[in-house]
């Protein structure tokens, strides 16, 4: 291993720009005669528009235009879109009312877009929008999950009950008949909370126009640049591809949200053109809580049954995801094919079913948040899990090693094909790394204190990639999701990747970089990452879905092996052998049984050079591009184990210990990945313990600020011990599965796993602030003293 | 945020004769509740009288048995200073205590007790310990000054100068924090001074900080944490939201009153 190469703890080559303030985002993007752009919001959750009186407004300072969704409307500019398609039960297709961008005769959540005014400062865009009159006949809201569909008002006339889809997956009679069989089966209620994703950036856009060429450049907060050019070209209307250029610069976290197009950004490249001068819009952070798309929110009744032996005979499940007031771009993937197949777990499960009603709710469109589907998914199957342990009065880490799967790959009755894994390994080594066996001492010693201490298990699995684009297809996908790279190496043997994977903080301007100094033995310096530009990028998927080095470093891998193959060429030219006989290693080509070399940049200078080859049997140039679609999709998995102690007198729940084993398969920079762990897991104790949306039954948000929206703080978290396993994964070149959703994905079910064990009972929801534990714990003691 | 005039006079009088002359003047201390408010227009003062050079209304004196802190100055100095430290150690430990770093290098005492905040850490100080506020005008004791949710006895044109607090035999502070916004959802300050003993709860209170007279003559009778044992206070009129309803934060009341006096009496 180089110092360099892959499997090495290179320091992050972009954190210089980003802590010494030298970050470029798009807010720090100002255009020669900018204008800023303020979006008119509807205070109400439901309501028809009667009338929008502009006029007043239009006569103040500083305005030079004010648009509402009557002039989208005349310009042929269409809604937004959902992008994944998802069948009823029935083979019918979902119902899906439109999105407009700005609002069409009604309004239905609160930050709902209403109106945008382009003014010449943003505080005089400001003072007009507070002089545009709005007519709005007030209709009920509907909030609920649990309830929206059977509400009496309708949200979109497209989905008469407010459901979007009954959507279902699994073999239905199998399971009945493993539960006829069953000599034991749990049962739980659970509600997995809405959460709001709250990247440092808020989201931000720059529409410009060229009258001259007639192009259309759009900077924007984006994890995808190409998807987002792809949806304002193809189906929005803005402008041809080749006419409209959308740049994601540096992006301060994503964490899903920043991945669907939205209003805002369609509103501002359309207007660039509409008033002549580039526009702008920043979200300021209530804006960012309204109107951002929100994650989880999920109702669930999940069952387990068991045999006498207390092995898993099967599992049905019957969730309803409240989806929001739209569909926002892959809102309908998150609640199906991003759950249900993950319902298996790390455990042998011979029938699985699985239903899922999606309704609409007069709140934010919920979409892709960290871990997306999985989270929710593993929460219902490690509770399930946990509490089955304990009905059957079996340790939990026992009961899991008896049902883990063994054998691989391994065919789930819900899709997933696992290729491989070792999932007691990572158990053993948890078990281990917390101290398993001093449990009970600590819990004695914590009830002397007057405290109550748990354990909490998790054996998560995750699907990473989101390929191959024929299965994502075939499950209603509207887009492929494969990667592309091109590698342009210069006369001087310094190389430019061009990805279309996004970085907006993984750190790939280091890992990428790794990938290429350990193939073409270079130094890290002389590789520069480059991605988030469609100008410059030709084509390119974008980053979610932990699918940047699986997919991603594998399309850079393949264009690599073909400036390697080009190489040898140029090589067996210059050193007068014969191709075949031409090695690559260490950076340098070399005869076989010879002492006769070239370095990799001499190669590069004579590549473009071409003195040494004539151009009719060999091309000029050294710059190779590759597409690269997987054969499966990844499956990361471990098992996190979380210890808590909690204070009955305040409810106060302290994380005392956790104990992280994840197996990433190969690991390219340990330090990054570590970070990723520690960071994923921070997410999911913030929704086990901390966050959670409220809106109230008028559908106003009340936790619209930081002053009630809890994120976690590090004084919240202990110190991680983090640990790894590694099955290579056998699908892509690097045997990488991808690492940065797990923590999140992992961590909710070991806290309330943890929670519960200390409590006594299972009485306990999301997040488990100190008021709830409190409440729970005084159950505890109650029923303590009675018994 | 709406335009407004900005006026930065050098001494409190020139202060009090801006905001007189200036209609719908506001007076600028920290700033951490005035200009969050108007960034988001819910606040329009035309004009803002800052404080922040009257150098009249900085710092911090013993005068005999009273420690005397200037209204502009700011929590971490109050935090910080060995006078305050070795006179009332509990009111040191509650100013380094308030928000977080950002919050105690701009926030002062004089803005925190002016704006009368529910969630406030200071209005269980003054009124524990039997503060005297003194403004440009007159001297107000800590009861007569606070009188309801985010009121005060101020009179228009009014200015906070200082505060002067009796340095007492004990004193302690807890609180347990909005999870959230980090104020004090239940903070509980407990003073002995003499035979007379003040139990003042501030964050839980539907109309302000208030006293708790169950707790304070438990404590009169013997000053020490077993005293409270078995004593609870009432969920009528304390206040209920998302983070914690009324009976939740009336247990809290109890159980950090526990913990100032454990602090007070060094158990």
């Amino acid at each position: 291993m180089s110092a360099t190469g892959i499997g090495a703890a290179v320091r992050r080559k972009e954190d210089h720009r980003f802590i010494t303030g030298q970050g470029r985002y798009t807010d720090d993007i100002n255009r020669p005669g900018q204008v800023h752009a303020y979006f008119l919001r509807s205070p109400h959750a439901h309501a028809i528009i009667k009338a929008i009186d502009t006029e007043a407004a239009a006569g103040m300072p500083g305005v030079i235009g004010i648009f509402t969704g009557a002039d989208l409307a005349a310009d042929k500019i269409g809604g937004l879109i959902c992008g994944w398609m998802i069948h009823n039960k029935d083979g019918t297709p979902m119902r899906a009312g439109p999105h407009p961008a700005l609002a069409q005769g009604k309004v239905r959540y609160v930050g709902d877009h209403v109106a945008v005014v382009v003014a010449e400062t943003l505080a005089e865009a400001k003072d007009a929008a507070e002089a545009i009159a709005v007519d709005y006949e007030e209709l009920p809201a509907v909030v609920d999950t649990g309830t929206a569909a059977g509400a009496k008002t309708v949200i979109h006339d497209e989905a008469p009950d407010n459901t979007v889809f009954n959507w279902h997956l699994g073999d239905r009679e199998a399971v009945e008949k493993a539960f006829r069989a069953a000599s034991h089966v749990t049962k739980l209620d659970l509600v997995n909370n809405r959460l709001v994703p709250n990247a440092m950036e808020p989201r931000a856009a720059v529409g410009d126009y060229d009258a001259g060429e007639g192009v259309f450049t759009l900077y924007t907060t984006s994890q995808n640049p190409h998807v987002a050019r792809l949806v304002l070209s193809a189906f929005i209307g803005i402008a041809p591809e080749n006419k409209l250029r959308v740049i994601a610069p540096d992006v301060g976290g994503g964490f899903g949200s920043k991945i669907f197009i939205y209003a805002e950004e369609t509103v501002c490249v359309w207007a660039a053109k509409k008033v002549g001068r580039p526009v702008k819009w920043t979200a300021d952070r209530t804006e960012a809580f309204l109107s951002d798309a929100h994650g989880r929110d999920h109702v669930t009744h999940a069952e387990l049954a068991t045999d006498a032996e207390g092995r898993i005979l099967g599992m049905r499940v019957k969730t309803t995801a409240n989806l929001g007031a739209y569909l926002s771009t892959f809102s309908s993937s998150v609640p199906t094919y991003l759950y249900a197949p993950l319902l298996s777990g790390q455990y042998d499960i011979p029938a699985i079913y699985c239903e899922v009603d999606a309704v609409y709710t007069n709140t934010a469109p919920v979409d892709a948040y960290r871990g997306a589907g999985r989270p929710e998914a593993t929460f219902v199957v490690e509770r399930l899990i946990e509490v089955t342990a304990r009905q059957l009065g079996k340790d939990p880490a026992r009961f899991r090693m008896q049902n883990y799967i063994r054998r691989f790959p391994h065919q789930t009755p819900v899709i997933m094909m696992y290729d491989t894994g070792n999932y007691g390994a990572s158990l053993k080594k948890a078990l281990e790394m917390i101290d398993y066996k001093g449990l009970g001492k600590r819990k004695r010693d914590s009830a002397r204190a007057g405290k109550l201490r748990g354990i909490g298990f998790s054996s998560y699995i995750e699907a990473c990639g989101i390929a191959p684009s024929a299965a994502v297809g075939s499950l209603g996908a509207g887009v492929g999701l494969w990667e592309s790279a091109e590698v342009r190496v210069n006369p001087i043997g310094t190389v430019e990747v061009l990805t279309g994977s996004h970085s907006h903080g993984q750190g790939h301007e280091t890992t990428f970089a790794q990938l290429v100094s350990d193939r073409l033995g270079i130094s890290i310096d002389n590789v520069s990452i480059i991605h988030g530009d469609t100008d410059k990028v030709q084509m390119g998927m974008g980053t979610y879905g932990s699918r940047s080095g699986a997919v991603g470093m594998s399309a850079i891998f393949k264009a690599l092996d073909k400036v390697i193959a080009k190489g040898k060429k140029v090589a067996a030219h210059v050193l007068e052998a014969d191709e075949a006989d031409i090695d690559f290693a260490d950076g340098h080509f070399a005869v076989k049984g010879t002492d006769r070399k070239l370095d990799f940049g001499s190669c590069a200078l004579q590549a473009y050079v071409a003195h040494k080859f004539n151009g009719q049997e060999l091309e000029p140039g050294l710059k190779e591009g590759a597409f690269y679609d997987p054969t499966n999709f990844t499956f990361p998995a471990g098992v996190h184990i979380c210890e808590v102690e909690i204070d009955p007198q305040t409810g106060v729940t302290r994380i005392e210990r956790w104990a992280a084993v994840d197996d990433f398969g190969n690991v390219i920079n340990p330090m990054i990945v570590e970070g990723q762990v520690h960071g994923g897991i921070a997410q999911g104790v913030g929704q086990a313990l901390l966050e959670g949306a409220r809106y109230n039954a008028d559908g106003q948000l009340v936790t619209a600020s930081f002053m009630d929206y809890t994120m976690p703080r590090a004084d919240d978290l202990p110190s991680f011990d983090v640990g790894m396993t590694v099955t290579p994964c056998p699908s892509n070149p690097l045997g990488i599965k991808g690492c940065g959703e797990a923590g999140a994905i992992a961590s909710p079910p070991a806290v309330i796993n943890a929670i519960t064990d200390a409590l006594g009972h299972e009485e306990i929801a999301m997040p488990a602030t100190p008021q709830a534990v409190w409440r729970a714990a005084r159950k505890s003691m109650n029923r303590m003293a009675a018994e | 945020m709406y335009a407004f005039t900005y006026h930065k006079p050098t001494s409190a009088r020139q202060a009090a004769t801006l905001l007189a002359k200036k209609e719908d003047a506001k007076l600028l201390a920290g700033g951490h509740t005035l200009l969050p408010t108007m960034k988001q227009r819910l606040a329009a003062p035309s004009a803002l009288v800052d404080l922040g050079a009257c150098a009249d209304l900085k710092g911090i004196a013993v005068k005999g048995r009273n420690v005397v802190i200037g209204a502009m100055t700011t929590h971490a100095e109050v935090a910080a200073s060995p006078e305050v430290q070795a006179a009332i150690p509990a009111l040191a430990y509650l100013a380094g205590h308030i928000g977080d770093p950002h919050v105690r290098h701009r926030g002062t005492i004089g803005g925190s007790v002016a704006n009368n905040d529910p969630a406030a850490d200071y209005p269980a100080a003054l009124l524990a310990l039997g503060a005297t506020v003194v403004t440009n005008k007159r001297k107000l004791s800590a009861e007569e000054f606070f009188t309801g949710l985010y009121e005060t006895a101020l009179d228009e044109g009014e200015i906070v100068t200082r505060v002067s607090f009796p340095v007492v035999s004990r004193a302690g502070y807890a609180k347990f924090r909005n999870p959230a916004s980090r104020y004090a959802m239940v903070g509980v300050f407990v003073a002995k001074r003499g035979g007379e003993v003040r139990v003042a709860v501030t964050g839980a209170g539907e109309g302000g900080v208030f006293r708790w007279p169950e707790a304070e003559a438990a404590l009169k009778a013997r000053f020490a944490v077993k005293s409270l044992d078995g004593l609870k206070h009432t969920a009528d009129g304390i206040n209920g939201d998302i983070h914690a309803d009324p009976e939740y934060r009336a247990h809290l009341i109890g159980v950090m009153a526990k913990q100032a006096v454990a602090q007070a009496t060094g158990k």
